[in-house]
C-alpha cells in the first residue's frame, strides 16, 4: 500500500490521499449501470453501429462475462473492468511522449494533447482498458446534448481511459477547502460507484486505514485481477474463496 | 565455378568503366515506363496515406486490442531488410572476401533505400502524424523532452543513427566513381559529380584516407546494425504481451534480418543481371555464395524458430499457450506452415543440394524468403495481439484498402529509388576493377 505523503508549504500537515477502489464480485449482477453511468459522465462517445461490429466501441468500464460449468448448471460471472490505476503501471513507461504518467494521488493520468497516437500505452496494458479515438467524437441523438461540461471531450487520434472521475475528485476537494476541512470518507463517488444499485463498489484514500475502502483492500476477500504481472493495480475484487 | 572465366568480357580498368557506363539506362520506354508504374503506385500509397490523415485512423482495419497492424509488420520488414547491405558490404569487406566486389554497392544501396522506406512507418503509424518529432531527443515548446524510458524513443534514435551511419557508408565508396563520372559528363551533370566526388583527384593520400574511412565505417556500422535490430525486438519484448516478453527476440529479430537481407539482394542482383545485361559482373559464383550465406541463416533462423516455440510449448503458460495455439491453428496456422515451407524447407531444399545450386534456384529460394519473413513478422505482431491477457476482449484482424495500398507502395518505393538510383551511378563499383571484370 502507498504510504500517504505530506504536502509541504501549506503550514497544515496534509496527506496526499492515494485513491483505489474496492469491487464485490458476489455483489454485482452485471446490469451494466456504472458503463452507462460512466459513458454518460465522461463524454465517451458511442461508436454506431458498424463501428461496434468492427470491435470500436469505447467503454471506460466494462463488464466481463465469464461462464463457469456446464448446461444447465451455468454460473454467470461478472467483473467490471475499469482502469486499474496500476502503481506499476506497464502503460507509463512505454509512451515516448509522457503523455501518461501516475500523479502523486496515485492516478494513471493521461494527457491528451501530448498523444501522438503510437497505441503502445493500449497494447501493453494486460487489462485492455485503454482506449483509441479512431474518429471525432460522435454521439448518436440526443446523447450530444448532455455532454459533462467539466470533462474534455477527446480529440480523434488520441488515448483514453478511465479516469477515476478525477472532475469529481477535484469538486470535492475544492469543496472542502473551501469549507476548511478535509474530504470525507465516501465523499467522493466517481459516476460507477454512485450508479451501482448493488452497492458493489467502493471508493476512497487507500492511505487511510479507517477507509472503508482501505478495510476493504485489507479483507480477506480481496484480491487483484493479473496480480501476477507485478502491476499493483489499486482496484481490489472482493470475491468468496470457493 | 569461374568457368565462365575470361571469355571475351571487358578487360582492363578503362574498359570496365566504359562498359558499364555503357550499361547505365537511358531513357528508354522501358526505363520510362518502368519508373511510370512505380510512381503511380506510391501515389496511390501517398493518397492513402493522406486519406488515413484526413479521415481518421478508423479507416484502417485496426481495432482493440489489435492496436498494432500492418504498419509494424512492414517496419520491422524493411528495416530487417536492411540489414543486406551491412552484412554483405562490412563483414565480406572487413574479413578480405574478395568475391564481394560486384555486390557491395547493390547490397548498400538496399540498406539506406529500406530505411528511408522502414523509417517512414513508425510515422505512418502514429496517428497524429504532424507532432511525430515529440518523439525527436529535443525538447518541445513546452519545455518537454521525450520519454528516455520508451522503445519507441531507443529505436527512433537507433534507425536515425543507422541511417545516417549507412548513407555514408554508401557515399564513401562511390567518391572515386563520382570523380570517374564526371570525367565522361559534360555540363550540368558533369558539375554535379564534380561536386559530389568532393575534390577526388585519385591521390595516394586520398586512397589511403578513403580505405581507411570505409574500414572503421564498416566496423561502427557492424555494430550499429546489430544493435538496431536488437532496438527493434526490443519493442515487443519490453512489453506485458505473452510471447513478446521473451529473451530470444532480439538475436532472433537480428537472424531474421540478415536472413530476409540475404534473400533481398540476391533478389535485386538478379533482377539487375537480367535488365541491365551485368551477366558479365554477377556470375553464378555470387550467387551461390549467397546461397551458401542464406542457407546458414535458415538454418539458424529455423534453430531460433523452434527454440522460440519449444520453450513456449514446454512452459505451457496458460496466457502464452493462447497465442501459440492461435498461431498453430486456423488462418494463423495456414500462414505459420506457409512461412516455415518457405524459410527452411525450400531453402534447405534448393541450396542444401549442392546440385540444385544455381542462380535461378538461389533466386526462387530469395523470394521465398521473403515471402516468410514477412509472413513471421505477421505472425509475431497480430496473433499476440489479438489474445491479451483477458479473453473477454480477444478480436481479430483485417486489413483496410489503406493499410495494403500503403504496402504495395512501399515495394513499389523500393523499386522506383533503385530505379533513379541505377541511372545516377554505376551499379557496381568501377574502381574495384584494377584488371578484368571477372576477377577470381
Amino acid at each position: 500500500m502507498p504510504e500517504g505523503s505530506t504536502e509541504a508549504g501549506t503550514g497544515t500537515q496534509r496527506r496526499t490521499p492515494q485513491w483505489g477502489m474496492a469491487i464485490d464480485l458476489d455483489r454485482c449482477t452485471g446490469c451494466e449501470a456504472c458503463v452507462v453511468a460512466c459513458a454518460s459522465e465522461n463524454n465517451v462517445p458511442t461508436a454506431g453501429e458498424d463501428q461496434a461490429a468492427k470491435g470500436r466501441t469505447k467503454h471506460w468500464i466494462r463488464i466481463d462475462r465469464y461462464y463457469e460449468g456446464d448446461f444447465p448448471n451455468i454460473r454467470v460471472r461478472h467483473r467490471p473492468v475499469l482502469c486499474q490505476q496500476c502503481d506499476e503501471a506497464p502503460c507509463e513507461p512505454v509512451c515516448p511522449v509522457n503523455a501518461t504518467y501516475q500523479n502523486a494521488e496515485g492516478l494513471n493520468v493521461q494527457i491528451y494533447n501530448r498523444c501522438i497516437g503510437t497505441r503502445y500505452c493500449a497494447i501493453n496494458c494486460p487489462y485492455t482498458v485503454r482506449f483509441f479515438n479512431w474518429y471525432p467524437p460522435e454521439w448518436a441523438e440526443p446523447l450530444g446534448l448532455q455532454l459533462n461540461p467539466d470533462v474534455s471531450v477527446r480529440p480523434a487520434g488520441v488515448v483514453e481511459k478511465c479516469t477515476f472521475c478525477v472532475q469529481r475528485i477535484k469538486r470535492a476537494k475544492l469543496n472542502a477547502t473551501a469549507e476548511g476541512r478535509e474530504v470525507g470518507d465516501g465523499e467522493i463517488q466517481p459516476a460507477c460507484v454512485q450508479s451501482c444499485p448493488a452497492e458493489a463498489m467502493v471508493f476512497g484514500d487507500l492511505s487511510d486505514p479507517s477507509s472503508r475502502v482501505a478495510r476493504l483492500a485489507n479483507s480477506r476477500r480481496a484480491q487483484r485481477l493479473l496480480e501476477e504481472l507485478g502491476t499493483k493495480p489499486r482496484v481490489f475484487y472482493l470475491e468468496r474463496a470457493d | 565455378m569461374a568457368t565462365t572465366g575470361t571469355r571475351g568480357g571487358p578487360v582492363g580498368h578503362a574498359q570496365v568503366c566504359e562498359d558499364l557506363v555503357a550499361r547505365m539506362p537511358g531513357s528508354s520506354p522501358r526505363y520510362v515506363g518502368a519508373v511510370a508504374v512505380c510512381g503511380a503506385i506510391v501515389a496511390w500509397a501517398l493518397f492513402a496515406w493522406g486519406y488515413q490523415i484526413a479521415n481518421g485512423f478508423g479507416s484502417t482495419g485496426l481495432r482493440r486490442p489489435v492496436y498494432w497492424g500492418l504498419y509494424i509488420v512492414n517496419f520491422v520488414f524493411w528495416i530487417g531488410i536492411s540489414h543486406a547491405g551491412t552484412l554483405i558490404s562490412a563483414i565480406l569487406r572487413l574479413t578480405g572476401a574478395e568475391w564481394r566486389r560486384p555486390v557491395t554497392r547493390a547490397a548498400e544501396a538496399i540498406t539506406v533505400f529500406c530505411l528511408m522506406i522502414g523509417g517512414l512507418f513508425p510515422i505512418i503509424h502514429i496517428s497524429r502524424p504532424w507532432i511525430f518529432y515529440w518523439i525527436l531527443p529535443y525538447a518541445n515548446e513546452r519545455m518537454l523532452w521525450p520519454n528516455f524510458r520508451s522503445p519507441l524513443f531507443w529505436d527512433l534514435t537507433a534507425i536515425l543513427t543507422y541511417l545516417t551511419g549507412s548513407v555514408v557508408y554508401l557515399y564513401l565508396p562511390l567518391i572515386p566513381d563520382f570523380a570517374e563520372m564526371a570525367e565522361r559528363c559534360t555540363g550540368a551533370r558533369r558539375r554535379a559529380y564534380r561536386w559530389l566526388s568532393l575534390g577526388w583527384r585519385g591521390s595516394d593520400r586520398q586512397w589511403q584516407a578513403l580505405e581507411r574511412a570505409m574500414k572503421l565505417m564498416a566496423i561502427v556500422i557492424l555494430a550499429i546494425a546489430v544493435s538496431v535490430h536488437s532496438v527493434v525486438a526490443y519493442d515487443f519484448s519490453m512489453s506485458l504481451t505473452p510471447t513478446w516478453h521473451n529473451t530470444i527476440f532480439p538475436p532472433y529479430f537480428v537472424v531474421g534480418a540478415i536472413f530476409s537481407g540475404i534473400a533481398a539482394l540476391v533478389v535485386v542482383m538478379a533482377t539487375l543481371r537480367r535488365l541491365m545485361g551485368l551477366q558479365e559482373y554477377l556470375r553464378e559464383v555470387h550467387f551461390v555464395n549467397l546461397g551458401k550465406l542464406l542457407l546458414l541463416m535458415s538454418l539458424i533462423w529455423g534453430y531460433f524458430t523452434f527454440s522460440e516455440h519449444l520453450t513456449t510449448w514446454y512452459g505451457n503458460l496458460p496466457m502464452e499457450m493462447d497465442v501459440f495455439q492461435a498461431r498453430e491453428h486456423g488462418v494463423y496456422g495456414a500462414l505459420f506452415w506457409v512461412m516455415v515451407t518457405c524459410n527452411l524447407a525450400i531453402p534447405l531444399l534448393l541450396l542444401g543440394v549442392s546440385k540444385l545450386r544455381r542462380i535461378s534456384t538461389t533466386v526462387v529460394c530469395g523470394i521465398a524468403v521473403l515471402i516468410g519473413m514477412w509472413l513471421e513478422r505477421f505472425l509475431i505482431v497480430i496473433p499476440a495481439l489479438s489474445t491479451p491477457h483477458l479473453p473477454s476482449i480477444w478480436g481479430g484482424y483485417a486489413p483496410s484498402w489503406i493499410e495494403l495500398s500503403i504496402t504495395a507502395g512501399t515495394f513499389a518505393a523500393m523499386a522506383l529509388l533503385y530505379l533513379v538510383f541505377v541511372k545516377a551511378v554505376p551499379i557496381i563499383a568501377m574502381w574495384e576493377y584494377e584488371g578484368e571484370a571477372t576477377p577470381r
